[in-house]
């Protein structure tokens, strides 16, 4: 069978399609909640840096 | 038993002192340059300070020097705090400041003599590009190295964004600088005609897209929750907004080379897809300034949020119009004229200027170990002279610009031309003087800046806390 380069641009335009749709039920799944709960709070729940300033260099 | 990681805050210090340094230098030549069209005796019949070479300099060192030394120092903080691992490799890290350092000094010395590739965006010469390389290369080793020793489960979403710039920057320079060198100082493309234009503007499109825009929704992800002290409005929305920016963005270079020798089918193209980043690009603003929902009242008393939700309206206001004007009647209005300057000052003054400030004012302290700026006021100050001087500036670049779409299209009933070039010229001096102004209204924003930073970062000498810290 002979596949037309236009089939298969339009096989393509519906793949990226679903994978957007596939992505955005994934984002927004309620099973995901907590996950990116977790995730959005990392910028606050960060160690602060222990030595003092003058010897960073050696952890 | 883990041990508490250290970061490594020196290399992250080092970058941040040289944005401020970058900024002053870059926005210093471009207010001259500014100057120059307004005088076009300020070139003093030199060839170094001709227009045409000083004019890449100036985008190199706001783009690159100032740009991009604020995104080495954000990421390389976001990166070890929100993965609590110290950076991956000291010595690379290192390697990375000297390197880019050394990148933008040989751009200061060879932009003025002449030697230049001619593409815009990417005119260093060979072999500065492969010192790029070279360093880009490392960066990529740093930044995704510390992500494999992460001590955390999730990759904060700022880290994808940053990875997805630090990954696209070395294809997009990569590719379009790939040359045949005929001496050390001169090279020329691989590609040929529309072929090499349409490169260049895949390349020249994604700088903005990926340099100017996906790393500092990088620093914007990470500095307004923090600022705001609330996580990010949509975490999800986040994720979306994340992979449709990238994927969309990609296509869109086209829209530079409308009305051109390009195939008329890529000209649509490119205009659709910039059409459609309309979305998650204001997807992501509505992101970061909804963040602020509840704690509006912060923006009255601190200066420093300003920056980053002004920012984001800037953003808002410069992804709306980049769309318009990739519509091609629309652009063919706007092409070639001061329109399309006004555009990208609308971008780069008001969101990654502001972002960047923003969030070097809420790094800098923390970096020196202090709780605050050195003065509050200064900041204030900074955040009012900025705004009105970018206002001046699109403003007065917007009208010119119609203005001389209009004028350039203007037929006399017999076809021939309304206007000389000249009469164009004439009518757009008045709004170069006013964009002068803007422009240096903004680098006035920046020496306080300077100033600010200066007396935060020097020991102060006084045993107690520094006097001049401000309470009233």
């Amino acid at each position: 069978m002979d596949i037309d380069i236009n089939t298969v641009r339009g096989l393509i335009t519906a793949l990226m399609m679903f994978a957007f749709i596939g992505m955005v039920f994934w984002a927004y799944s309620s099973k995901r909640r907590s996950a990116f709960q977790e995730a959005a709070s990392l910028p606050f729940d960060e160690q602060d840096q222990q030595a003092s300033s003058t010897k960073g260099d050696k952890a | 038993m883990e041990q508490t990681p250290i970061y490594n805050e020196k290399v992250v210090r080092q970058f941040a002192i040289m944005t401020v340094v970058w900024g002053v230098v870059g926005m210093l030549v471009g207010v001259f340059i500014a100057a120059q069209l307004y005088w076009p005796a300020l070139n003093f019949d030199l060839p170094w300070l001709h227009f045409g070479r000083l004019r890449p300099l100036h985008t190199n060192a706001v783009i690159f020097a100032f740009g991009g030394s604020a995104l080495f120092a954000t990421s390389y903080y976001v990166v070890q705090r929100t993965c609590k691992a110290r950076l991956f490799s000291d010595k690379l890290a290192a390697f990375t400041f000297w390197g880019w350092q050394l990148v933008i000094v040989l751009a200061v010395i060879t932009l003025p003599l002449g030697i230049t590739q001619s593409k815009e965006y990417a005119e260093l010469e060979w072999p500065i590009d492969i010192l790029i390389t070279a360093v880009w290369v490392s960066y990529a080793i740093v930044f995704f190295g510390t992500i494999v020793k992460r001590k955390v489960k999730h990759i904060y979403v700022a880290n994808w964004f940053f990875g997805a710039y630090i990954l696209t920057i070395a294809l997009l320079h990569i590719v379009n600088n790939l040359s045949i060198p005929v001496s050390l100082t001169k090279s020329y493309p691989v590609y040929a005609g529309a072929v090499d234009a349409m490169v260049q503007w895949w390349y020249g499109h994604n700088a903005v897209g990926f340099f100017l825009t996906t790393s500092f929704l990088g620093m914007m992800y990470y500095f307004v929750p923090k600022q705001a002290g609330r996580p990010i409005y949509s975490y999800r929305l986040s994720i979306v907004h994340f992979w449709a920016l990238i994927s969309v963005y990609m296509w869109a270079g086209p829209h530079h080379l409308h009305y051109t020798a390009l195939p008329d089918w890529a000209q649509s193209l490119g205009m659709v897809f910039s059409l459609i980043l309309l979305a998650p690009s204001w997807g992501g603003m509505i992101n970061g300034i909804m963040t602020l929902s509840g704690a509006w009242h912060k923006l009255r008393t601190d200066p420093v949020l300003k920056f980053l939700i002004v920012s984001l309206s800037f953003y808002g206001m410069s992804t709306f119009e980049g769309p318009m004007m990739s519509i091609k009647t629309v652009n063919a209005l706007s092409h070639y004229t001061d329109w399309t300057i006004g555009h990208v000052h609308s971008g780069a003054l008001g969101w990654v200027g502001f972002i960047t400030i923003g969030s070097l004012y809420a790094l800098i302290p923390r970096l020196w170990g202090k709780t605050s700026m050195y003065s509050t006021k200064l900041i204030e100050a900074h955040f009012w002279i900025a705004t009105i001087g970018v206002v001046l500036y699109i403003a007065s670049m917007w009208i010119a610009g119609v203005m001389q779409g209009l004028m350039w299209r203007a037929v006399n009933d017999d076809g021939t031309l309304t206007y000389t070039f000249v009469e164009s010229l004439a009518a757009t001096y008045p709004y170069y003087a006013v964009r002068l102004l803007g422009g240096l209204m903004y680098l006035s924003g920046m020496l306080i800046m300077a100033y600010n930073v200066w007396k935060t970062v020097m020991p102060s000498k006084a045993v107690e806390p520094a006097p001049a810290t401000q309470t009233a």
